[in-house]
């Protein structure tokens, strides 16, 4: 065996989940929100009878299962590429992480999948009101399902609620309602699937508005924006709001994240958030250049969002890389922060002192055997670091996290602006008159899309190099395959997803200007 | 110490794998019925027909598939690290089939699908066709074994950190060359196409489907029983990787399963049993004009397989072998979670028999009425 392996495989598996999660992602949020918007609609059709809600309700549910398919197909992939392409992953963290994923089947996709068939094929078959209730429960299962998974990545961003134990030399869960309640866990879950619920509500309004423009199925259209403008100006609130809380828990959880959102390279107290801006992109941590060819910012703000203290020190990059600060730690005491190099040291310590415990407990010597787990113990917080080769693989791409996350925020205070004034033409005006807003609605979906996907991107690449912050590298989470064949499987996925994305997308437009009446199948 | 506690934890979580694994063998009569659409179909209605009497269950195997995969990473995490990390080749080619499925029926009779109703009902075959075999040819690696080895303590290898690897350039498609695994997997695929025969006769409302089912179900029961029958003859004769449950030693042990089985009565006499119900099954159904065998053949099923299963991780036995560094090999102990973590996952699991009432609850409320081509004419949502 060699010492060391082609580090492509790590770029190519880090490729190739990104391509097969930022594809399930296209489908899921639509899931999670129109899921509701169906059960509203179907609960006024019990409530009042009326045949149209009942013909609304069944428009919206097609376009929802010719969606729902294909995030089905693209889901499974995800679940076992955790084994394929991280299967040194699936073993150090798999104690913890594969309950989520497990709990996740039996509770939400067996509820997700059995009452969808109710839902689709039970109009005849069941009473109303179980209908009724199988198309909430749909909504409810889907939900559930972003629970799950989003306790796990959660807990990838924030390991909580387990310990290190090296005899079986993996992590191991202490307790299971860390895991569950850990404020990263719960920010990140009400953000997602409010965003999701957003997204879904900007569907519904721009599908209805193109009807609008045609002057088609108009009384659908207008029902479908109250209901659709309501529930997205209440979601889009509340994506603010979560969206604060996740940066909130960003600041304190992964300050090298929060930098990289920023593109902050030199910390300070009272630390301003950039507007609008461009950072340097050929700053290097250590340069003297300026970090930004030109920003707008409000001052003091950052310290606000990220400590709720407007003169709070923020630490940027180099601060991070090279320590010295005061900040406080898990346990709430103040304490200097380390270098970067000096987190290696610890790493490498950590990795050794397992090494040695191993060789302690072949020999059956009780007390080296201690000796080393209390190295192990005193170094495990920065164990991932003993595989960091050079401190500036550290730190993510700065531009894009940068970028992606003032689209994403842009696009979400816009999108509370929007769902207003819809909501208030559509009630207090005639919408149909308002040309351009039609027209700009028909924008809004794509723009929703975009936001989304840039969420994780911050999300995602801000974490970078981190599979489980601190704790495991991207580059000690891979499996060992040839490049060749995960190249081989990128490509594949590739095609197939975008293959079966063009027959989404055609099926989806030929479905929606068909309309209600010829609709359906 | 022997901590008894966490053993039973681990035997529980073999046991509720092996359910699993079971039941999603039983479901895999929606494989074998897309691999008969155009045999028992003549026409675009009988099709038509076949495919929704399908179509309303795919997703039932479908997330018994991705729960089996779910509980075993939480329950045994080294198997889900070394299985799927290494036999690369044989997982992604069954992921491939089920992602074609799991679009098919939804996009198939769409207007302006794209690839047009024929490339999805091909999808439909490749994923009855080679979803099963490959399935069933993994599974027989628990008997035959695969070329990896496991060293956690790698981790300890700043340069190159890998806990598990594979020995052969093949990742997993050597599998498909041995022919004791192949002899799984075809009978895994017959099985699949006599339970779906089995099923249309029940289902279907239509005098034609249930005569080619008929004989469909005679046609696939003869190679059926050839594969299986070898499968389990080659079986109980070889040699099978027993562990040492004081030190942990993995040691080939001839005659292995076959002392399992006699060492377990209770699981030879649920293979017993099991067989017995699946041949009852078919047997009723090609001799009278009985419509239920799917019943006897399907629980059979159930039966005889959690009994395999049984046998490939009970009684001190590696159910997942390394042929290449014994030592490797994994047993329910090596590779299993930690204690805290069972615990938890067990208290998951009573959920499961509620799970199974409603499931059991819905379908019953839907499937009072045998489905025919009148009901696709006035059904809103049809595939
Ligand atoms: C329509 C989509 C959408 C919109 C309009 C917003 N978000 Fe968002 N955001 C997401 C969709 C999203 C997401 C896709 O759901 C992410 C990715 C990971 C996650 O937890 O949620 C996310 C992540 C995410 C993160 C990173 C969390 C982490 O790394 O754990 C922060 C800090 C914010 N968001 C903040 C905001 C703020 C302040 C918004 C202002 C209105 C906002 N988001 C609007
Ligand atoms: C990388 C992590 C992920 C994995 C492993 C994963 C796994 C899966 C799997 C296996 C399915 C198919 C389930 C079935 O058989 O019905 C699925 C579908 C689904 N997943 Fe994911 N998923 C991931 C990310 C997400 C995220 C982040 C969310 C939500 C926040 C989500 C929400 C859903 C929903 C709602 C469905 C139902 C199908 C759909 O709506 O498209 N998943 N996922
Ligand atoms: C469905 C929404 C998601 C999207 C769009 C998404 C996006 C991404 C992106 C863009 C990357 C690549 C980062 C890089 O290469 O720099 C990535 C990596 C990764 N994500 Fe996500 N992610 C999603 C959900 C999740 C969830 C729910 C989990 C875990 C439960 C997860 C686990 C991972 C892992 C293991 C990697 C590979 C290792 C790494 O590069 O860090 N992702 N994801």
């Amino acid at each position: 065996m060699t010492d060391s392996f082609d580090l492509s495989v790590v770029d190519w598996s880090k490729a190739q989940f990104a391509l097969t999660a930022m594809y399930h992602w296209i489908f899921v949020p639509l899931t999670l929100g129109l899921g509701f918007i169906i059960a509203f609609m179907e609960t006024l059709y019990v409530k009042t009878g009326d045949e149209e809600w009942k013909r609304i309700t069944k428009f919206w549910m097609t376009l929802f299962g010719i969606n729902f398919a294909i995030g089905v197909a693209t889901g499974i992939i995800l679940e076992f590429e955790f084994g394929t392409n991280w299967s040194n992953y699936s073993w150090f963290v798999g104690d913890i992480f594969g309950a989520p994923l497990a709990i996740e089947g039996i509770m939400a996709f067996f509820m997700e999948t059995t009452f969808i068939a109710v839902m689709f094929f039970g109009w005849n078959k069941v009473s109303k009101k179980f209908h009724l209730l199988s198309t909430w429960l749909v909504a409810i299962g889907a939900n559930l399902s972003a629970l799950w998974i989003l306790v796990a990545n959660a807990w990838m961003q924030y390991p909580a609620g387990m310990h290190f134990n090296p005899d079986s030399a993996r992590n191991e869960m202490l307790n299971f309602w860390d895991v569950l309640f850990s404020p990263v866990a719960i920010n990140k879950f009400l953000h997602t699937i409010s965003s999701g619920f957003l997204l879904a509500s900007a569907f519904v309004v721009g599908i209805s508005a193109w009807y609008l423009l045609k002057n088609r199925h108009t009384l659908l259209a207008k029902r479908s924006i109250i209901i659709a403008s309501v529930f997205g100006l209440l979601s889009s609130i509340f994506v603010g709001l979560t969206g604060d809380g996740s940066a909130y828990q960003v600041s304190q959880k992964q300050p090298m994240k929060l930098a990289a959102m920023e593109g902050l390279y030199q910390g300070k107290e009272g630390v301003g958030l950039v507007i609008i801006g461009a950072p340097n992109p050929s700053k290097t941590y250590n340069d003297d250049k300026d970090a930004y060819l030109f920003k707008i910012e409000v001052p003091k703000m950052l310290s606000i969002l990220g400590y709720h203290d407007k003169d709070a020190f923020v630490p940027g990059i180099k601060d991070i890389i090279e320590g010295g600060y005061t900040y406080k730690n898990k346990d709430g005491q103040e304490v200097v922060a380390p270098s970067a190099a000096q987190k290696i040291e610890k790493g490498k310590l950590a990795i050794q002192a397992l090494a040695d415990y191993k060789t302690a407990s072949d020999s059956g010597n009780k007390e080296m055997m201690a000796y080393h787990k209390k190295i192990l113990d005193e170094n495990f917080e920065y164990f991932g670091y003993g595989y960091i080769k050079d401190v500036t693989s550290l730190i993510p791409k700065v531009p894009l996290v940068f970028y992606s996350f003032r689209i994403m925020v842009g696009v979400g205070l816009l999108f509370i602006v929007f769902f207003a004034l819809v909501l208030y033409l559509v009630v207090e005006k005639d919408i149909a008159q308002k040309r351009w807003l039609l027209r700009a609605s028909i924008l809004m979906i794509p723009m929703a899309y975009i936001a989304s996907q840039a969420g994780w991107i911050v999300a995602e690449v801000g974490r970078q190099p981190w599979v489980i912050q601190d704790i495991l590298p991207t580059v000690a989470a891979v499996s060992r395959i040839g490049v060749g064949a995960v190249q081989v499987t990128f490509f594949l996925f590739f095609a197939i997803f975008t293959t079966l994305l063009i027959a989404e997308l055609k099926i989806m437009f030929k479905q929606i200007k068909n309309g209600p009446k010829e609709g359906g199948h | 110490m022997i901590d008894s506690t966490y053993i039973l934890l681990q035997q529980y979580w073999w046991l509720i794998i092996s359910l699993l694994g079971s039941i999603l063998v039983f479901l895999l009569f929606v494989q074998g019925g897309q691999t008969l659409i155009y045999t028992l179909g003549k026409n675009e209605s009988e099709r038509t027909v076949l495919v929704n009497a399908l179509g309303r269950k795919w997703e039932l195997t479908f997330t018994t598939l991705v729960t089996f995969g779910g509980a075993f990473f939480a329950s045994f995490p080294l198997f889900y690290s070394t299985s799927f990390g290494g036999a690369y080749w044989v997982w992604i080619a069954i992921l491939f089939c089920f992602i074609i499925q799991a679009v098919s029926y939804e996009f198939r009779t769409k207007p302006n699908n794209f690839l047009g109703h024929r490339t999805y009902e091909a999808f439909l075959q490749i994923n009855g066709l080679l979803g099963t075999i490959l399935l069933g040819t993994a599974v027989a690696t628990f008997f035959t074994g695969s070329q990896f080895s496991v060293n956690k303590m790698n981790l300890t290898n700043i340069g190159n950190p890998i806990i598990s690897s594979w020995q052969t350039p093949w990742h997993g498609l050597e599998a498909a060359l041995n022919l004791h695994n192949l002899s799984l997997g075809l009978a895994v695929f017959f099985l699949s196409r006599i339970l779906a025969s089995l099923y249309f006769m029940n289902h279907v409302n239509s005098e034609n489907i249930f005569a080619r089912a008929k004989k469909q179900l005679l046609y696939n029961t003869i190679p059926f029983l050839v594969f299986f029958l070898t499968f389990v003859v080659w079986l109980i004769l070889r040699d099978g990787f027993a562990v040492n449950p004081t030190t942990g030693q993995v040691f080939m042990e001839p005659f292995k399963y076959l002392h399992n089985l006699t060492a377990m009565p209770v699981v030879l006499g649920l293979f017993l049993i099991g067989v017995v119900l699946v041949l009852w099954g078919i047997g009723k159904s090609l001799l009278t004009n009985y419509f239920n065998g799917i019943w006897f053949t399907g629980i059979g099923t159930i039966f005889a397989v959690l009994a395999l299963f049984l046998i490939a991780g009970y009684n001190n036995t590696a159910y997942y072998p390394s042929t290449f560094d014994l030592q490797s090999s994994l047993t329910i102990f090596n590779s299993s979670s930690s204690k805290f973590t069972l615990k938890v996952m067990s208290v998951v699991s009573l959920l499961v028999p509620f799970v199974i009432a409603y499931i059991w609850y819905v379908w019953k409320s839907m499937n009072s009425k045998k489905i025919d081509a009148e009901e696709m004419k006035n059904e809103g949502h049809i595939y």
